[in-house]
């Protein structure tokens, strides 16, 4: 009979085919319905973070063709804004079931471009792009309703600059509302993730979209500061870290121009003694890793109470052990590749930082490619409020631990940040879920989930993680100017 | 709450639940049929939400061609050929048993089935048609599938079939008891169902379908381990509500903290409903992931079915070819 040897489940690779993507060597700036390149001629080359092969070259945006993006926008505006609000829903319903229709070359594109697993573009950041916009479709007709008795009137051309963590979902969050709202935009996505954003602006252009109400330009920062500071723009929305929203919001002072910014997190995932335990590992794990932890309303920073520390830490390193890393394109793989080198190199000096300080390191063995940006899952345990990875964002997978004895201890320790974007918590008892919400000061605070995202609920920050609120009616008001109602 | 030893709820008010708390560290005393040895362990609570999303994405894994083909011949491995019908005769047990022995008549490298799972009566049929072929008999006893005849009847049904020959045992917890409160009564009964079976591997259906809750699921899984269960198994397929993955997710997360916090390995055999290879391999990612390596043998891990035989080895078939075999390439008994 047989014995008990082990047997290893080996998934053997399980690639994801890219032939759905039809890559063009080099890609132009989307401005005003057309692609062109830009006016230097300068172009980037963006890469596979997980090949480290060169995908394409994308044009360098000047402040030329920042200048004739806004201008763009600013003509096309007022033909924009004054479209019934049912033809501006109709026609971002088209963009939504486009959306849907190409959602395999999306999802397929955007790992090639970002390193992010093929199950998260797949199962996430594409269905969920979908889903604003679907969301927002549904808004374009019916802003009476939104804000009853008060007008709504669009504020104009909206610059968005946006990151590289969750490119076409990023893109998706600040094209809806503001397009549902009557504005026009311009939007900037991030240098090392342009690829997504110009496939949208295909999709944009085959949904008869008229030029200029959309447009799109790649570039570094010095892209983004243009266009920020560009006097035709009534409007800035930005995602990405504190450090570029305060400069930008010293930038816009005085100028009048509206603004919401969501930053930076260093959220508290917090973990009672009575709570579901196997599956708190379960959301402690997609706290941290979902999307290599490149994610501002990431779990960071783990408070466990003391009482079941050890046992949970025990059940997380379990759990690390069969966490897959490696090739973004496979659809087993967990853990993908990070964005870039400059983020290896951030989260590799803050993870060393943090064992400098005292921190005790613990990564499962795995092996991970040769060639791409690659950080394991890693935790940080004896950590405590002082040290750096407490307090600064490290934006990779990486769990910094610390434990409490009661809840108002817990509340004390997860609000002690600069920022305040989201927290979790984790409790058998719904009681202890309303008093603890109630007193984090954090944006979204989910109980007995993490990192669940709905169109229809509003998403943004307290403190130095933000302020405007993005998704459901909240996201509406970023994007208008209300007034009196007058004569109905 | 403090760690009661192991009949320590019998002398508790009916409605105290099995404990929640951390696992008792001092000893723990044996029953008075001396058969189980391990405390309490942490039972729960358990997180529906999150449980169906984790076996949902264990569910979404990819399993390609060698890999795949591996998983199926240990999903044959892992088989219990189950017949339990009032019309099995010695001639249907004949058929089953040559299956179980040579699942497919036209290539023998298809490895033999764990075991033939059969009503008491036809044991004594099955052990000679295994006879010498390392292919179990596992007999059901205890007045299944209700399990509410007399103790002393059920026991002694127990005692007979392994004097028959069964090499394993599966009885169904006494759900009267458990869903009363009375874990105690529940808890003593398998006890003295362990000690019955004697040499016996005993498994113990839990009938997921009828507890209610994961929580149950997990209490009664943490409640049969700590009272001598070799297997804790999902359902009796006797009615509609049999296993899912998520109840299996469950019952492996509970056998797996009965592990650590006891250092005994429990074995998990999901039964019920389970008729396509995809669903048994399913079944084994879940044990794969949520038990280890270790788990994925016929010691520990059991799928009680009939007609899912067929499917794996019509699937093992289309993967060794790469073409779609005919469902006649497989025989019906």
């Amino acid at each position: 009979m047989t014995g008990l040897e082990p047997f290893h489940l080996d998934y053997a690779p399980a690639p994801e085919s890219t032939d759905v993507v039809h890559l063009r060597a080099s890609y132009g700036l989307f401005i005003d319905g057309r692609f062109a390149p830009a006016r230097s001629g300068d172009v980037f080359t963006t890469l596979n973070p997980a090949t480290e092969e060169p995908l394409a070259s994308v044009a360098e945006a000047g402040d030329a063709d920042v200048d004739a993006a806004v201008a763009a926008a600013r003509r096309a505006f007022d033909g924009w804004a004054a479209r019934p609000g049912r033809e501006r829903s109709k026609l971002l319903y088209r963009v939504a079931r486009q959306l849907q229709e190409r959602a395999r070359e999306f999802a397929v594109l955007e790992t090639m471009d970002g390193g992010k697993p093929i199950k998260e573009s797949r199962d996430v950041d594409v269905p969920l792009a979908a889903a604003h916009f679907f969301h927002y479709a549904g808004w374009a007709d019916k802003l009476e309703y939104a804000f009853p008795g008060r007008t709504a009137a669009p504020l104009g051309v909206a610059a968005q600059v946006i990151p590289w963590n969750f490119p076409l979902l990023m893109a998706a969050w600040k094209i809806a509302p503001a397009l549902a709202t009557g504005n026009t935009v311009v939007l900037k996505p991030a240098e090392t993730t342009p690829l997504t954003a110009l496939l949208f602006a295909e999709v944009l252009a085959e949904a008869d979209l008229p030029p200029g109400v959309v447009n799109i330009v790649t570039g570094g920062p010095a892209a983004g500061a243009a266009l920020v500071a560009h006097p035709g723009v009534d409007k800035v929305a930005f995602t990405g870290s504190t450090e570029v929203g305060k400069q930008i919001q010293r930038s816009i002072a005085g100028t009048g121009k509206a603004l919401s910014l969501e930053l930076g997190g260093k959220a508290a995932n917090i973990v009672f003694e009575d709570a579901a335990l196997d599956q708190a590992v379960e959301g402690v794990v997609n706290g941290i890793y979902f999307n290599q932890g490149h994610v501002c309303c990431a779990g960071s920073r783990l408070l466990v109470q003391e009482s079941i520390a050890a046992l949970l830490l025990e059940k997380l390193k379990d759990r690390l052990s069969t966490l897959r890393v490696g090739d973004p394109l496979d659809k087993n793989t967990d853990l993908g590749a990070i964005n870039s080198r400059a983020q290896l190199d951030k989260i590799t000096e803050l993870v060393a930082a943090g064992v400098d300080e005292g921190g005790e390191l613990y990564q499962p063995p795995c092996e991970l490619p040769a060639r791409g940006y690659w950080f394991p899952p890693t935790i940080l345990t004896g950590v405590t409020q002082s040290h750096r990875v407490a307090r600064e964002e490290i934006f990779g997978p990486v769990l910094s631990v610390l434990t409490f004895r009661t809840a108002d201890e817990a509340v004390a320790k997860a609000n002690n940040t600069r920022y305040g974007l989201s927290a979790g918590v984790w409790t058998d008892k719904g009681s202890k879920i309303l008093w603890m919400a109630s007193r984090l000061k954090a944006g979204v605070v989910w109980a007995n989930t993490y990192n669940r995202f709905d169109p229809a609920s509003p998403f943004g920050g307290f403190k130095e993680s933000g302020f405007g609120r993005e998704g459901g009616i909240h996201g509406l008001a970023s994007y208008v100017q209300l007034g009196a109602a007058g004569g109905g | 709450m403090g760690g009661p030893g192991v009949t320590g709820v019998d002398v508790a008010p009916p409605d105290v639940p099995v404990p929640t708390g951390p696992v008792p560290t001092g000893p723990v005393s044996t029953g008075p049929v001396g058969a189980a040895t391990a405390g309490w362990v942490r039972a729960g609570p358990v997180d529906a939400v999150g449980l169906e999303a984790r076996a949902a994405a264990l569910a979404s894994r990819s399993l390609k061609r060698q890999s795949k083909l591996a998983v199926l011949e240990l999903a044959v491995r892992c088989t219990d050929f189950t017949t339990l019908e009032g019309t099995d005769t010695p001639g249907r047990i004949v058929q089953l048993c040559a299956k179980a022995r040579r699942p497919d008549p036209g290539d023998a490298t298809i490895p033999p089935v764990a075991a033939v799972c059969v009503y008491p009566e036809l044991v004594p049929t099955a052990v000679s048609e295994v006879a010498g072929s390392g292919v179990r008999v596992a007999s059901v006893a205890g007045t299944f599938p209700a399990g509410l005849g007399p103790l002393s009847a059920r026991l002694e049904e127990i005692r007979w079939v392994v004097a028959q020959g069964a090499d394993e045992v599966d009885i169904v917890l006494n759900r009267s008891a458990f869903l009363a409160g009375r874990h105690g009564r529940a808890f003593d009964e398998i006890a003295e169902s362990k000690a019955a079976a004697g040499r016996a591997r005993l498994k113990v259906i839990l009938e997921t379908g009828e507890l209610g809750s994961y929580d149950q699921v997990r209490r009664a899984s943490a409640l049969a381990m700590a009272a001598g269960a070799d297997f804790i198994k999902t359902s009796t397929g006797k009615i509609p509500a049999a296993a899912t993955l998520p109840v299996a997710l469950c019952m492996a997360e509970a056998v797996r903290e009965h592990h650590r916090a006891t250092g005994a390995a429990v074995g998990l055999k999901v039964a019920g409903g389970i008729r396509t290879a995809k669903q048994a391999w399913q079944y084994l990612v879940v044990v794969a992931e949520t038990l280890g390596p270790a788990w994925m043998t016929p010691e520990r891990f059991r799928l009680g079915a009939s007609s899912l035989l067929n499917d794996l080895l019509l699937q093992i078939r289309k993967e060794r070819s790469g073409r779609y075999p005919s469902p006649d390439d497989v025989t019906n008994d």
